[in-house]
């Protein structure tokens, strides 16, 4: 596994964590058929934080991010989201979407439009902002993602890592509040996964509400102000990033940590 | 141990392949002569090839263009002495008028001229979509009621009463949309067109036809006939049956059980009997569940039929080309907040149609060709015309000549769809560079 070393220029000036509370998760269950993927899940996400969840493949971590913005239905307990809890009422699961901006493993850029065309979509269509102003602000994200010079390609001219950083911008046209990324650099090459990682940490600088289930620890040790262990569908162990590397407390997380970080 | 290490000093510049790989000479060597064997089996085939048009081509090349009769040809080929026979045009150049057109009045033949080249200026902003200008749907809207008024005649008012349809049907959406929800509100609004055309439409018309009379002389069903009336069912039915083929498909994925039910129960009977079964039903059955005194016409019997038969084929092709989207393209949709029907309009469906182009353009093609067999029930298409040409004493014992003639006509059409789909194939494709 890739631990990126980074260079400790992560600027921590405006993360700032408040005492509003953007996500609430409690007492959250979910099964798929039979099988009880997420038990008993409590968590509390105050605006500004930054969370990374790491843990081994099938521990539920992607389908937890993926029931804050309902791509998984919960079977029980709740999930509040900005105000708004998400149950079977379309209304509040169109909200929360339109609030939450997703990042997915795959960037699943739609590739019969241009990237600016991805960009400017569902602020169109979603939020009604007219063509003129979805158009400035898509090129504002692109030139923060840094490629504004591709505005006019389809995501199948691009590479790997520009794909992800067109996601990015994508998500961010729509002004989200929290952003949900699901192992955004798993499926890049090395040469790549840096220039996401930079995407990612110069969000995070700019004080956005970040949750990301990644395997990049040299990340979760520069940006977050908290790493979650699961396993087996559970909050195995939860620290701020410093004492959860240096000194898991469950064993779990020790034999986790020595298969990534050991080589 | 041998001794591997080596570095590059300087990079190597770009060369040209050598001259026996690229130009004619290269293809010719690479395709067609590459080795003993292949040249040997290029070479027989070039034989087979001049043996098949040696054979074909002389009596393809015949001058009986003038002849009146079929003897009359024979004597022209004998004259030119001729072994194996020739052509006989005659009969072609005196029945083409009615193999094109039926027995639709001579006079009035304008009408089906100008509705079939309104259909490529109709078209052209939907197929060609770059070239013409966006302006260009008012007319291709337009088109779809002046269309049938064009070929069928009568008042002007019943086109223009055809097209108020929709329009009721969008108000009465607007007004219950609030009283009774989303699912009644469409409900209604589908209902309300189909019941306004089918018991008010008739008596407005009239009546107002009788105070203001304008409109076109009437042509009956029965004079329609030839490669026209193909034309006519094929266009119609291809029309439609994309739009309800797409509506199908969408329903047959719905989470909504009975709208689930409903599309896969539709598509399985459709699909699983023959078109000619459901062209009798149209033709002998469907009067008999129609109410007493409703005369509904035989062409548009026709039509309904080929369009629901040719809707469920699109719709199993349309539910390849949406299974083969990755289900990221969904949940990229969902997560933008993307409302199911935005998802399906500006994500999912111009994806999942693409993909399905070759299948769609298929089913068309063969839609076209079963047209034909509106022949069994007795409708002048230009096979049921055929009937009655050799059967004419003059043309008795023709057949290659005729057939060959509507072949080509058809060919040519379905060659046509079949380079369009390949030309917006290519152009669709984004992933090159």
């Amino acid at each position: 596994m890739s631990t990126l070393e980074l260079e400790p220029s992560v600027d921590t000036s405006k993360m700032q964590i408040s005492d509003e509370v953007a996500i609430q998760i409690a007492d959250m269950n979910k099964w798929f058929g039979t099988f009880h993927v997420l038990r008993d899940i409590d968590l509390t996400v105050y605006r500004g934080e930054r969370i990374v969840i790491c843990g081994p493949s099938g521990s539920g971590k992607s389908t937890l991010i993926r029931c804050i913005n309902r791509l998984e239905e919960h079977q029980a307990g709740k999930i509040v989201v900005d105000g708004t809890e998400l149950n079977s009422d379309l209304k509040n699961v169109d909200k929360v979407r339109s609030e939450v901006g997703m990042v997915f493993q795959h960037f699943n850029l739609f590739p019969h439009l241009t990237v600016l065309e991805n960009c400017t979509l569902a602020p169109i269509w979603v939020r009604k902002v007219p063509r003129k102003e979805a158009v400035e602000r898509a090129m504002h994200f692109l030139e923060k993602v840094k490629i504004p010079e591709q505005a006019n390609k389809y995501p199948g001219q691009l590479s790997g890592g520009q794909q992800q950083r067109v996601a990015i911008a994508r998500s961010l046209c729509m002004m989200p509040r929290i952003m949900l990324f699901d192992e955004p650099t798993s499926a890049l090459d090395p040469e790549m996964i840096k220039e996401v990682l930079d995407t990612m940490i110069e969000l995070a600088e700019e004080g956005m509400t970040m949750l990301c289930v990644t395997h990049e620890m040299g990340f979760a040790q520069a940006v977050a102000n908290r790493v979650i262990f699961m396993a087996d569908g559970q909050i195995v162990e939860q620290n701020e990033p410093k004492e959860f590397f240096n000194n898991p407390k469950s064993e779990r997380t020790q034999q986790f940590l020595s298969q990534i970080i050991g080589h | 141990m041998a001794d591997y290490s080596y570095v590059r000093e300087d990079m190597l510049p770009e060369r040209e392949p050598p001259v026996s790989e690229v130009g004619i000479i290269g293809w010719l060597r690479e395709n067609l002569f590459s080795g003993w064997f292949n040249s040997i089996l290029t070479i027989l085939s070039l034989m087979f090839i001049y043996m098949i048009l040696a054979a074909i081509v002389p009596w393809l090349w015949t001058p009986t263009w003038g002849a009146g009769s079929l003897s009359e040809c024979r004597e022209i080929i004998a004259d030119l002495g001729k072994q194996h026979g020739g052509a006989c045009y005659g009969v072609i150049t005196e029945r083409w008028q009615q193999l094109l057109f039926g027995f639709y009045p001579d006079e009035l033949r304008w009408r089906p001229i100008l509705t079939f080249l309104g259909l490529f200026v109709a078209l052209g902003p939907v197929l060609f979509s770059d070239v013409f200008p966006r302006k260009v749907l008012w007319f291709t809207g337009a088109y779809l009621f002046l269309a049938p008024w064009l070929m069928w005649g009568g008042a002007i008012w019943t086109p223009l009463l055809v097209a108020a349809g929709p329009a009721l049907g969008y108000l009465a959406y607007r007004f219950l949309y609030g009283v009774i929800g989303n699912l009644g509100a469409v409900i209604v609004a589908v209902l309300v067109p189909i019941l306004f055309w089918l018991f008010l439409v008739g008596p407005i018309s009239s009546g107002l036809f009788s105070v203001i009379p304008l409109g076109l002389e009437v042509v009956e069903s029965r004079l329609f006939g030839g490669f026209m009336l193909s034309v006519w069912i094929g266009v119609v039915a291809i029309a439609i049956s994309l739009v309800l083929g797409v509506v199908l498909a969408l329903g047959r994925q719905s989470d909504l059980l009975i709208v689930k039910y409903l599309s896969v129960g539709f598509i399985e009977f459709i699909r699983g009997v023959p078109l000619i079964t459901l062209l009798f039903v149209a033709s002998t059955l469907l009067n008999i569940f129609m109410p007493p005194g409703t005369n509904f016409d035989i062409i548009l019997r026709v039509m309904i039929m080929a369009t629901l038969f040719a809707s469920a084929y699109i719709a199993e092709v349309v539910r390849g080309g949406l299974a083969a989207l990755p289900r990221g393209q969904y949940e990229a949709a969902d997560a933008l907040g993307l409302d199911y029907w935005k998802a399906q309009r500006l994500i999912i469906l111009p994806q999942a149609l693409k993909i399905s182009i070759p299948g769609i353009v298929s089913t068309f093609i063969g839609l076209f060709k079963d047209t034909t067999l509106v022949s069994i029930i007795g409708l002048l298409d230009p096979i049921g015309l055929t009937g009655s040409i050799r059967a004419d004493a003059n043309w008795n014992g023709i057949v290659w000549e005729l057939y060959g003639f509507i072949a080509l006509l058809f060919f040519l059409s379905c060659f046509a769809m079949s380079r369009y789909s390949m030309w917006l194939e290519k152009k669709l494709r984004k992933d090159h560079h």
